[in-house]
Order: structure tokens, then C-alpha cells, then sequence
């Protein structure tokens, strides 16, 4: 999935690649330099980051690493103590290239640096080869952005995240589209990878118990752009609403598609279809086809303001996306190490499963599998050639989040959610 | 019925394509008995080149039949130079060599055209900018716009086209000497490399239309395009009997047809057990249900192996 993802970096995140290359001489300089000139009696604790930091990538893995660094800065300037002793942080950044083998590399690299915790990584097959090594080293790993629900389903007690993961968009996605939308009929349709049938089943179960009926069930591959014949089929069903669990080359052509053969009903899918490449493919028929993303946007975020004009004053460029996360995974560590007076993470770790704090992108608390709890997820529509922030929805089943959070954000301004086109 | 009629529409259209593709697959065999794998990378080729045409273009204010006509002639272009190349470099010295070399080469030389247009075109997909405007028609309750209906018309007359070419004119008659028998054909006055780079010239022509076609009707292209769409030709044209021209006709209309009526009822007819994924399985059982009672396929000759 996320190899195949990346390869749909479009040519214009060529832009901002160039652009995080340029923002990386006005940061600071390597990290294993950037010790600070320790006060005497400060204890030094490194925080890992790991993230794509060179390649097509780069510009989301800086977003990241920057996130971090932010966090790690505002830290030291309050000044943290923990158990007695004053603590200077320290950044650990290194480079997984999204490549899973450089992960396992990195992650070796970190563990032997003895860091407390680890930010990262960007890609779900990055996270979940590291997250073994994290694991034999006892060090938590908490990802801002990896959305495979194998990452934290492989029995480690290192492993946690920050982000809303797929099985929980799937369902969410249902609830909106029945409870919300009012669809009835519902065709399914996935690209059998562990991504798209993922998203689909858990959509197609949801979207059941909620009592839609599923007129089509119909699969297609990752590498297909033909689907006339499926949708001829669905057409047949008058479905009025299509799901498509899968990633924009097939969304974008599939639009096109339905639109050809006289199929009125919407299309709605997850975070893979949410990108700037889908309109792209799809044109005219991207108009108000409907996808889901995880995460708040990030002007809704709770300190989303003030941490996106923070951080454009260090950086001196927009937010990328999963910043605030790296930014709050930070905050998490830090909070677990004062709960249990240690930053040693064989003492702080079963601290951090118990966390339960406010960051920037909300609440944050973690089931006992390690996933964000509550994890909200927003959909949006595409209006006028863009991406518009239509409703966030707020999980089920988690103490506290029997709501959605409804903000009817119509009024978002244009083109700000701006997704990279890769994996996360 | 209207969602069958349906089915069948769709199946010509993407047929067509298969069908202009297997041609240049059946050309090839025909004549040096060698497949040749990259030429499903020639078609990728061509619709790179002309969504490469259609990128700048679009906007521009350029009328857009001119701007078909010139991404069209810049795709023929290349995909014939590169065609008469690949055959020049890749396959002429290889000629008298035993036959798994070439087909070695063939290989290979498909990895290369795909990396090379990787690193021109990078690995992302591509999109087509918003060019034409397809109106919908409707015939007996199913639904197709009139770029379907052109791509199919189109196709079928390009391939009524070669047939003619083939079969009535002189070229065509020392083409299918050739394929009979190189050397007795070299003997009889006929310039043998001459007539393999025609059939390359003529195959990576109808590469380059149906790499255009692709473009046009599914709006997107990408490196790695040529490889699916090259093993679906190559299977028609094992289907319609591979070094017949009409057979390779035959098979691609015939294989997207079966392809689109196996995804459309297959889950019916199976009760479920198997879904519309299983489309691709049901078009290799026909195929080799073809084979079982006709080796040489549904218009193929048996032929006798050459000395």
C-alpha cells in the first residue's frame, strides 16, 4: 500500500520538496550536534524521531520532525523535572527514506542511542517493521500518522499511535453515510488490497448493522482501470450510493466511469481518495464525490491556531499535516515520564497507556491496544475542483465519545487540507 | 436485457483495445515466431507521449481535433522509431539465435522502456486535463458516450484497414511469404529486413492509437500501464490464434466481452461463491478451454515447426 502510494507523489510535490530541501538549512543544524550547552545538573533524555527525510516523502517527514522539534524546544524552555531532576531534552532525528528496510535500520539506530521514545514513522510499512526492534528494546514508539490497524495488532506493548486507524474509518465513514446521508442502497466496492478490502468489509458490516442494505458487493485490483463491466452490475442494483474501498488511480477513472453510464449516486471512500490527485483524475466527475480522512482539520484542531502560527514562525512554512500529531506525541512521553518520575522507559512505559491529556489535536487517551481513543475522523467533499472539510465524526464505542462532534464546517477555507498523496 | 446490452458495450469498447494491441503481439509472432514482450510497453509509450502533447495543450486555446492530431502524430512517431529500434538493436542480431535467447531479450528490453519512461515521465500516474466533452447516447436502455462509440468504430476500421493491407495489396503479400518461409521468401526477390521493420512500423502504429485511446477514455496513464494491458493482448491473441491477424481481432473483442459478462454475472451465476474479482480467472479458463480443443487457437493454423 504505501509503496504503491508513494509512487503517486504528483509532479507538484516535486514544489514542495524542493521547498522542505530549502527549509532545512534555516533548521537547526544535525541533531547529534544539537546538544545544548547542559546546565550542570540537567539529565539529558533523547527523543527519537524517525520519518522520511530525504525522497519523495520529505516534505511530510519534515513536517514531522519539525513537529517534534517544536515540542522538544517548548520543553525546554519551561523546564521539566522529572522525578526531582531537571530534564533537557535532546531531538534524535533519522531518516527511514519510507523504505520498510531503512526502518529496521533506524529504528537499531535509535534503540542503541538509547532514546526514551520514539516518534514515528510516517508510513504503516515503516511503523510496523521498527516496531518489533522498538519493542525487543522496550523503548514506546508512538506514530503520528501510520493508519494499518496491523501496526498495533501485534501484541507489543511499545506500540501506540495517535492517529484514528482504518478500522475505525471504515465504520465511521458508514455511520455518516447512513445515518447522514440517508443511503439505503449501498454498493461496495474494494481493490483487494489489505487496505481497500480492510476499509470495505469494516464499512460494508457498519453500514449493515445500521440497517442500509447492501445491494453490491464487487472487487476490482489495484491496478485495474476498467470497471464498467462492476458498475454496469451496480448500476443494475440503482444503488444510491457507491463506496469505493481503495486509492485514487482507480477512484479517479471510476468517477469518470459512473458518470459515463448514467450512474446518479455518489461515490464515497477513505483516506486514499482524499487527495488532490483524485479530482485531478476524475475532472468533472470529482464534483461532490465525498472521501474520509483521519484527523481533524487542522484549524479545527483544538490548539490547531495557535500551533500553526507557532509553528510557521520557527519554520517559516504552512504545516504540512501530521506535525501537531508528532507534536503531541512528544507531550505524551513527557507526561508519562512525570507520572512515573523516570524517563526510563522500562519504568514509564506502562505509564503511557494510562495517558490523558489535552494536545493540539484533542484529547488524548489510548485503548489497550495502544490506538488513539476517539480518534476523530472528518469527511470531505470536493466542491468547485477542491477538497472541503464537510463533518467530522467523532468514533463510537469509547467511553466518551458517544457523540459526533458535528461542525458543519462549509464556511472551511478552500484547498487548506491540502493531503499529500502518499500512505500514511 | 438493457444491463446485458450493457455488458456487451462495454466489452467492445475495452476489446477494441485489446484487439488493436494483439495485433501487433500476432504481427510479430507471424513473422519471426518470437513474442515480443515490450510491445505493451510501446503502447504505454504512446499514451505517455500523448498525455505529454495533451498537458500543455489543453489550455492553450489550441482546437482540440488539432491537438488529437498532433498528440497522435507524436505518439506514431515515437512509438515507430522505437519499434523499428527495438527490432534493429534488440532482435536482428538475435535472428538465427536459439529461440529462448530473443525471447530473453524481449524481456529485457520491456524492463528497460518501462524504467526509461519512469525516469522521463516519473513513477506517479499521470492525468489527462479536461479536453473533450462526451456526450451521452443511449441505445435500448444502456449507456455510452460517443467517445466509446468513436474509440470502437475507430478501431474497427483501423483493423479493416491492415486487413485490406494484408490481404490485397503486394506488401501484404510479401508479408505473408515471409511469415510462410523467410529464406524461400528472401530467395524470391523479397527484402526480408525490410518487411520485419514493416510489421514493426505497422504494429507500433496501432500501439501508439490504442496508447492514445487509453489515454482518452480512461483519462490516466502511468510507467507501468503497458504490462497488464500487454499480457491481456497477448492472451487475445493466443485466443484468436497467435500469428492470425483476423484471429487477433477476434480474440480481443472476444476477451473483453467474456471479461465484461464474467464480472458482471459471474457472482450471480455462482450464488456469491465467487465475485466479480474472479473475472480474469473466468477469461484464462476460456482461454484454455480454446486451447484444449483447438491447440492453435479459435482461426490459427496448425503449423508445422519450421526447419
Amino acid at each position: 500500500m504505501s509503496i504503491l502510494r508513494r509512487s503517486f507523489a504528483a509532479l507538484g510535490l516535486a514544489f514542495l520538496m524542493i521547498a522542505a530541501g530549502c527549509g532545512k538549512k534555516e533548521e537547526a543544524p544535525p541533531p547529534k550536534v544539537e546538544a545544548p550547552q547542559a546546565v550542570p545538573s540537567a539529565t539529558v533524555v533523547k527523543i527519537g524521531v524517525a520519518s522520511p527525510l530525504t525522497g519523495p516523502q520529505a516534505h511530510i517527514g519534515n513536517d514531522i520532525k519539525n513537529g517534534v522539534q517544536l515540542a522538544v524546544e517548548d520543553l525546554n524552555a519551561q523546564g521539566v523535572v522529572i522525578g526531582g531532576n531537571k530534564v533537557e531534552f535532546v531531538l534524535v532525528a533519522e531518516d527511514d527514506e519510507a523504505n520498510p528496510t531503512k526502518a529496521t535500520t533506524v529504528a537499531q539506530k535509535l534503540a542503541d542511542a538509547k532514546v526514551a521514545g520514539v516518534v514515528g514513522h510516517f508510513n504503516s510499512g515503516a511503523s510496523i517493521p521498527a516496531s518489533k526492534i522498538y519493542s525487543d528494546a522496550g523503548i514506546p514508539q508512538i506514530s503520528p500518522s501510520s493508519t494499518n490497524p496491523k501496526y498495533t495488532l501485534q501484541g507489543f506493548k511499545t506500540t501506540f499511535r495517535v492517529v484514528a486507524h482504518d478500522d475505525q474509518q471504515g465504520p465511521t465513514l458508514a455511520r455518516f453515510a447512513v445515518e447522514k446521508l440517508g443511503a439505503k442502497k449501498i454498493a461496495v466496492i474494494d481493490d483487494s488490497t489489505a487496505y481497500g478490502q480492510g476499509l470495505a468489509d469494516a464499512f460494508e458490516k457498519t453500514a449493515k448493522s445500521l440497517g442500509a442494505n447492501i445491494v453490491a458487493r464487487e472487487h476490482t485490483t489495484d491496478k485495474d482501470t476498467d470497471f464498467t463491466a462492476i458498475l454496469t452490475k451496480i448500476k443494475g442494483a440503482k444503488p444510491d450510493l457507491v463506496m469505493f474501498g481503495g486509492i485514487d488511480p482507480q477512484a479517479g477513472p471510476m468517477a469518470k466511469q459512473m458518470a459515463s453510464l448514467g450512474i446518479s449516486a455518489k461515490l464515497i471512500g477513505g483516506d486514499g481518495i482524499q487527495t488532490p490527485n483524485f479530482v485531478k483524475l476524475a475532472g468533472e466527475a470529482a464534483e461532490g464525490q465525498m472521501a474520509s480522512m483521519p484527523g481533524l482539520p487542522k484549524e479545527k484542531m483544538p490548539g490547531g491556531q495557535k500551533f500553526v502560527e507557532k509553528y510557521k514562525a520557527k519554520f517559516g512554512k504552512e504545516v504540512e499535516l501530521f506535525a501537531p500529531m508528532g507534536y503531541d506525541a512528544v507531550f505524551v512521553f513527557v507526561d508519562s515520564m512525570k507520572r512515573a518520575g523516570s524517563a526510563d522507559p522500562a519504568k514509564y512505559l506502562p505509564e503511557v497507556g494510562k495517558t490523558k491529556i489535552d494536545g493540539v489535536i484533542g484529547p488524548i487517551e489510548f485503548d489497550e491496544k495502544g490506538d488513539l481513543k476517539n480518534g476523530p475522523i472528518t469527511v470531505y467533499v470536493v466542491k468547485g475542483g477542491n477538497w472541503e472539510a464537510l463533518e467530522t465524526v467523532i468514533p463510537l464505542g469509547a467511553p466518551g465519545g458517544g457523540g459526533r462532534a458535528r461542525d458543519g464546517a462549509r464556511e472551511e477555507a478552500r484547498g487548506v487540507h491540502r493531503r499529500p498523496s502518499q500512505v500514511a | 436485457m438493457d444491463i446485458f446490452l450493457q455488458q456487451i458495450i462495454n466489452g467492445l469498447v475495452l476489446g477494441s483495445i485489446y484487439a488493436l494491441v494483439a495485433l501487433g503481439y500476432t504481427m510479430v509472432y507471424g513473422i519471426l515466431g518470437l513474442i515480443n514482450f515490450a510491445h505493451g510497453d510501446v503502447v504505454m509509450v504512446g499514451a505517455l507521449v500523448a498525455l505529454s502533447i495533451f498537458q500543455p495543450l489543453s489550455a492553450s486555446g489550441v482546437p482540440v481535433p488539432l491537438v488529437l492530431l498532433l498528440a497522435l502524430g507524436a505518439s506514431m512517431t515515437i512509438c515507430i522509431a522505437l519499434g523499428v529500434s527495438i527490432e534493429r538493436v534488440a532482435y536482428r542480431p538475435l535472428r538465427r539465435a536459439p529461440r529462448l535467447a530473443p525471447l530473453i531479450t524481449a524481456i529485457g528490453v520491456s524492463i528497460l522502456i518501462q524504467y526509461t519512461a519512469a525516469m522521463i515521465w516519473g513513477k506517479q500516474y499521470i492525468s489527462l486535463p479536461p479536453l473533450l466533452k462526451t456526450t451521452q447516447l443511449e441505445l435500448g436502455g444502456a449507456h455510452f458516450t460517443d467517445l466509446q462509440a468513436v474509440i470502437f468504430l475507430l478501431a474497427c476500421a483501423v483493423m479493416g484497414g491492415l486487413y485490406w493491407f494484408v490481404t490485397r495489396t503486394r506488401m501484404g503479400a510479401a508479408m505473408r511469404a515471409t511469415e510462410q518461409n523467410p529464406d524461400v521468401a528472401g530467395l524470391m526477390g523479397i527484402n526480408i529486413n525490410f518487411i520485419i521493420a514493416l510489421t514493426f512500423v505497422v504494429g507500433s502504429g496501432l500501439a501508439a492509437v490504442a496508447g492514445l485511446m487509453v489515454v482518452l477514455y480512461y483519462g490516466i496513464g502511468h510507467y507501468y500501464m503497458g504490462f497488464i494491458l500487454g499480457l491481456k493482448a497477448f492472451t487475445a491473441a493466443v485466443l484468436g490464434g497467435i500469428g492470425n491477424v483476423t484471429g487477433a481481432m477476434l480474440g480481443g473483442l472476444l476477451l473483453g466481452v467474456i471479461e465484461s459478462l464474467a464480472s458482471g454475472y459471474i457472482g450471480d451465476l455462482t450464488g456469491g461463491v465467487f465475485g466479480s474479482n474472479y473475472r480474469d480467472v473466468f477469461a484464462f479458463l476460456v482461454l484454455v478451454l480454446v486451447l484444449i480443443f483447438r491447440p492453435s487457437g479459435l482461426m490459427g493454423q496448425p503449423s508445422a515447426e519450421r526447419a
